[in-house]
């Protein structure tokens, strides 16, 4: 009997001690901030009234989403009665071909999210897609390691901003179609975002790949592996966990560089979701600009919770600390 | 018969900021087949360099290795190697560590079926198929060493070179694995080459003991043969006195003709020259 009720409470024990350090003290720190917050923004005046609090955000996002949900009823509308119009005039001419319009109402905020979404992923997907096998080949080789690394190191910290214009000349210049697959300004976003966010899964793939243990290599020289069987099998695992130390660098740097392009250059999403608000100018508009703030790091969070989830199932080092 | 293994006249420069650095002179040793040699010496002797050596991985500057006739050029499967340190892949199971080496191996000469039944093989060995599915981290010490030892055994190598197999042990498992390895030399009659420091293992599992002069220039001081008949009892043979005779011959070498007698200061520059020769090497 005595047993039991000593594991019991040992359990309690530590399952108090996980939750005060699991939920109690998040929770604690968010509230504390919230008050922070509160009590900060209430002494900011501007010139469009108050700095927006809590409260005042909290209402704004009530009305992006309520503006969302009119947007998608005003949408479903003009499609049933397009589809309406076509109906009774193939009714009238069995001859005629209806031509389907899309709907052209103003894209709602989470429009916005979804645009800048996509924009990111495509952009950090095209960059890994170049990144990683470039790494691997300049960690592999010490001759392409000095040859292109004063063009990497003269590259790496150049700003969004200064691609921005030369992007934006180049692919209006280049991607001419009458039929284009895409929009000119997601090809725009999207290539600054590569340019930007590649330099950090580059690097560290080139480190990991010639960090190679010795010991390792040895082993491939001794059983004469070829080249292929030698990167996929010995130098791509032992790579792996600086690889993915990139790819989590490399994804919160484009999701950044995006929402600053799409601001400069007004393409669509988050970004030039703030820009509107902040030219309209009206007495919502910061409360709006914060709502956006707040999403924007929120998915900036999720973005790099998603890349820790696959490092934990792709990585073999199960003992390393990720966070 | 001509010679198994002849590794003949090889000396080793390594170059270093302060010009280079002569680790080994005028190696010469041969070996026959299924014979079962140590390297003894004291630490930073250069008898892993003469492994390195044989194994391909660093190149003789003077000299050169003849295998069956034929001079070895650069590392290959047919003598393989167990590192000290296991270097096993630790995103592999056992299993898929030997697999690699086999498939590399026998990929043309073995179907599928014979070469898992050839894995299997090697690792029942080395008694390890119950943990043939866990990676190296999941095992101890011993178990990797001992998978190691599998995947160098499946590669059927002509000279099986072992790089102080125990040394990073405890006592109880290295006397376990030593007692492993000689039911497998046993049952195989391989030909090894086994460098070490621990002379009861020496004694213990050798048909000779090449006992190594100091360096820098380090070369072949004396050979002994140890004639104990096999199997050999650890326990049977502690109070043997050919065994004491054998033990003492090479603690007397090691420790009166090749003692290290240098005063702290020479043996802290002489590690950083060894040191600065294995950077230099790396």
């Amino acid at each position: 009997m005595m047993i039991p009720s000593v594991t019991m409470a040992l359990l309690k024990d530590k399952l108090s001690a996980f939750s005060v350090k699991g939920i109690l003290l998040p929770v604690f720190g968010i509230l504390v901030f919230i008050l922070l917050w509160q009590v900060g923004a209430s002494r900011v005046h501007t010139s469009l009234g108050e700095f927006p609090g809590p409260v005042v955000v909290y209402e704004q996002w009530n009305s992006l989403v309520a503006e969302h949900q009119r947007e998608r009823v005003k949408e479903d509308k003009f499609y049933v009665r397009q589809e309406e119009r076509n109906a009774e005039r193939q009714a009238q001419d069995p001859s005629y071909v209806a031509t389907l319009r899309d709907y052209t109402g103003k894209p709602t905020f989470f429009d916005q999210i979804f645009t800048s979404l996509y924009t990111v992923l495509a952009g950090f997907g095209l960059a890994s897609l170049i990144a990683i096998p470039l790494g691997i080949l300049i960690g592999l080789n010490r001759s392409v390691y000095s040859a292109l690394n004063p063009v990497i190191q003269v590259f790496k910290p150049v700003s969004p901003l200064a691609w921005l214009p030369l992007v934006t000349m180049v692919v209006s210049a280049s991607y001419v179609s009458d039929d284009p697959m895409f929009s000119k300004s997601f090809l725009t976003s999207m290539f600054t975002v590569t340019l930007c966010c590649m330099w950090p899964t580059l690097i560290n793939t080139a480190v990991g790949v010639a960090a190679v243990e010795k010991d390792l290599l040895n082993v491939s020289k001794v059983l004469r592996l070829g080249w292929m069987t030698h990167v996929m099998k010995i130098v791509i695992p032992s790579a792996i966990p600086l690889m993915f130390t990139g790819l989590r660098l490399s994804l919160g740097i484009a999701w950044m560089v995006l929402i600053a392009a799409e601001m400069l250059a007004q393409n669509p999403g988050l970004g030039k979701f703030v820009w509107d608000e902040f030219q309209n100018g009206s007495s919502n508009s910061l409360g709006r600009i914060m709502v956006a703030v707040l999403m924007i790091g929120f998915i900036g969070y999720l973005l790099d919770r998603v890349m820790l989830t696959i490092q934990r199932f792709v990585s073999w080092d199960k003992t390393q600390v990720l966070r | 018969m001509a010679t198994h293994l002849d590794i003949s006249h090889i000396s080793i420069e390594f170059p270093t900021p302060k010009g280079p650095f002569k680790a080994l002179d005028n190696v010469s040793l041969k070996i026959e087949k299924g014979e079962f040699v140590s390297l003894i010496g004291h630490s930073g002797c250069g008898k892993s360099t003469v492994l390195n050596i044989v194994a391909g991985l660093y190149d003789a500057t003077e000299g050169g290795i003849l295998l069956d006739g034929r001079e070895v050029k650069g590392p290959g499967p047919e003598r393989a190697v167990v590192f000290q340190n296991h270097s096993l892949l630790p995103w592999l199971t056992a299993y898929q560590n030997v697999e690699l080496a086999v498939k590399q191996v026998f990929r043309k000469t073995k179907t599928k079926k014979e070469m898992h039944d050839w894995i299997m093989h090697n690792l029942e060995l080395v008694h390890m198929t119950h943990a043939a599915d866990k990676r190296p981290d999941e095992i101890s010490g011993g178990m990797k060493q001992r998978v190691g030892i599998a995947r160098a055994l499946a590669m059927e190598p002509s000279v099986l070179l072992m790089d102080e197999p125990f040394g990073a042990l405890d006592a109880l498992t290295r006397a376990h694995l030593q007692d492993s390895l000689m039911e497998i030399q046993k049952d195989l009659n391989n030909t090894v080459i086994m460098i070490t420091h621990d002379v009861d293992e020496a004694v213990l599992l050798s048909d000779r003991i090449v006992m190594m002069t100091n360096g820098p220039e380090a070369t072949v001081g004396e050979i002994l043969h140890v004639d104990l008949e096999r199997p050999r009892e650890r326990l049977a043979l502690a109070n043997d006195p050919r065994y004491i005779d054998y033990r003492t011959q090479v603690l007397t070498f090691l420790y009166e003709k090749q003692r290290k007698v240098e005063p702290i200061q020479a043996v802290t520059k002489s590690k950083k020259m060894a040191t600065s020769a294995k950077v230099a090497n790396a």
